[in-house]
């Protein structure tokens, strides 16, 4: 019996994330679909944990939680009646769903089985922030300032665009 | 120093799960505290007394009654409610709220977890309070309730970027996010905590924080979200009895989490402010606690003497005077950091 707490504890978390992400898939309320979204982030934030990488642990709870879940709850409460709306569930454009669907699974299937996963005992626990920032202030100086400048664009245009009639009359 | 809940309840699963019910053991008393506190307070800020029956002395006894009363209440859930939501609505709050607590450094050998990266999780905890307080709005199926949710999202959602910007200017004057680190470079004499340091930008770093953490509490002047003239409760007008007593539980225990990290960051935390005298692991719990109640009380002493912002208003302090408060001023600590060392 090689089961100890710690695998316990990632298959309770792996459970909650598939069975959410699931969740999320067939919700029919999209209501329901945006509040399982926040228990499969919370698991991957838990696997993270588990895996010893705390800094990206609570990146993903403070961006994908904090960020975009209130967003999309926020876009769906504002939206006029979207609690009475269902999600369509019926079969559409089967051909092209099946290419994409095929392709993305073959994939996923082709890195699974070729990857070798490297297996090893808990390794001791280092801290991860420091060496996060010190890279992205070095070595991935170019990129991450390019990431920034993308993201004050998209936050200038969505300014511009929510503004737009107002700018227009003067 | 070693860290006592470790070395009485071990690293097992089931010490570490005893050992994260130890808040719980300060939160109970100060609610209750809180309670009859507010009662007070708000009296004698208005020229009144307040409670003075329950339990004879000033009427302390007056939020154990209440405890009991909501304890007893019949428990609604109304007809047209999101059951399952309205359910696990305010537990998602309580859950975030308490989460916050694992971080805190109670004294230098008392803290839940020594993360890393503590003030981060702190912030990032918050975010399913966020959540709970959404769904618990929508599941109430009450436009009270909905736009008091709304309001509470995009307040919590704006405010936490000015207090994460003032956290950040002291995170980079010690050169690290765990909160035991914060404590430890201030320690010694009152002068060396962090607010009288960088004279004056973290005096202004403090108050970005202080008024930033008044809203992410939902405290006046930025009580938006209950507004009891506008929304007649916010987002728990449909919640009672013990669902409603969790809200009220999470709300206060907020408040001390926002004013126990203000005391961390900004007054030296566990750290007596007479150097040696005063100090050691139990010292540390009274410090950090005197200094947390007496945030909580400005909190309260506030509420009572300011009137209530308008959403409008609340939209432009947070991103038309706070924030770019907060760059300039983590501009010109970073500055002081590289031209001074």
């Amino acid at each position: 019996m090689n089961m100890n707490w710690y695998d316990l504890t990632f298959y309770v978390f792996a459970a909650l994330t598939i069975i959410s992400a699931i969740g999320v898939v067939f919700a029919r309320n999209i209501i329901y679909a945006a509040f399982s979204l926040l228990f499969a982030f919370f698991g991957v934030a838990a696997i993270y944990v588990l895996l010893a990488a705390d800094f990206i642990a609570i990146t993903q709870i403070l961006l994908y939680v904090g960020g975009i879940l209130v967003l999309i709850i926020f876009g769906v409460m504002l939206t006029s009646r979207a609690y009475d709306v269902e999600a369509k569930h019926g079969l559409l454009q089967i051909v092209p769903a099946v290419f994409v669907v095929g392709a993305i699974a073959g994939t996923l299937i082709g890195v699974l089985t070729t990857t070798k996963w490297p297996v090893t005992n808990s390794l001791p626990y280092e801290e991860t922030a420091k060496p996060i920032g010190a890279l992205l202030m070095t070595q991935f100086v170019l990129p991450f300032e390019l990431a920034s400048v993308l993201l004050l664009v998209a936050l200038i245009g969505a300014v511009m665009i929510a503004r737009r009639d107002r700018v227009r009359k003067g | 120093m070693h860290n006592f809940i470790t070395y009485y309840l071990g690293t097992g699963i089931f010490g570490s799960l005893l050992s994260s019910l130890l808040p719980l053991l300060w939160i109970l008393p100060y609610v209750l505290l809180c309670v009859w506190l507010e009662l007070k307070v708000s009296a004698h800020m208005q020229d009144r007394l307040g409670p003075m029956r329950t339990g004879r002395w000033h009427g302390w006894a007056q939020p154990i009654a209440d405890m009991l009363k909501l304890l007893q209440k019949e428990d609604v859930i109304p007809t047209a409610a999101d059951k399952f939501l309205f359910v696990l609505a305010p537990i998602l709050v309580f859950v975030g709220g308490y989460a916050a607590y694992a971080a805190i450094p109670f004294s230098p050998a008392f803290i839940g977890a020594n993360l890393n990266v503590g003030i981060f999780y702190i912030i990032a905890v918050s975010a399913i309070v966020v959540i709970g307080i959404l769904m618990a709005g929508w599941a109430s199926n009450n436009k009270w309730s909905l736009l008091g949710a709304m309001r509470t999202a995009a307040q919590l959602v704006s405010y936490e970027i000015p207090a994460s910007l003032a956290i950040l200017a002291v995170v980079m004057v010690v050169g690290s996010l765990s909160l035991q680190d914060i404590c430890d470079a201030q320690s010694g004499w009152l002068w060396n905590w962090m607010i009288f340091s960088k004279f004056p930008f973290m005096f202004i770093t403090f108050f970005i924080y202080f008024v930033a953490s008044l809203a992410e509490a939902n405290r006046t002047p930025f009580d938006i979200p209950e507004a009891e003239s506008e929304l007649v409760a916010g987002y728990h007008t449909e919640y009672s009895g013990m669902r409603f007593a969790i809200f009220y539980l999470t709300e206060y225990s907020n408040m001390f989490v926002v004013s126990a990290i203000a005391s961390i960051l900004f007054f030296g935390g566990w750290n007596s402010p007479f150097g040696t005298f005063m100090s050691g692991p139990i010292w540390g719990v009274f410090w950090l606690l005197s200094k947390g109640m007496f945030f909580v009380f400005v909190q309260m002493w506030l509420r009572w003497t300011l009137p209530r912002f308008r959403v409008d208003q609340l939209m432009y302090l947070s991103w038309k005077v706070l924030t770019p408060f907060a760059l300039v001023n983590i501009f010109a600590v970073g500055l002081w950091m590289v031209l001074r060392g």
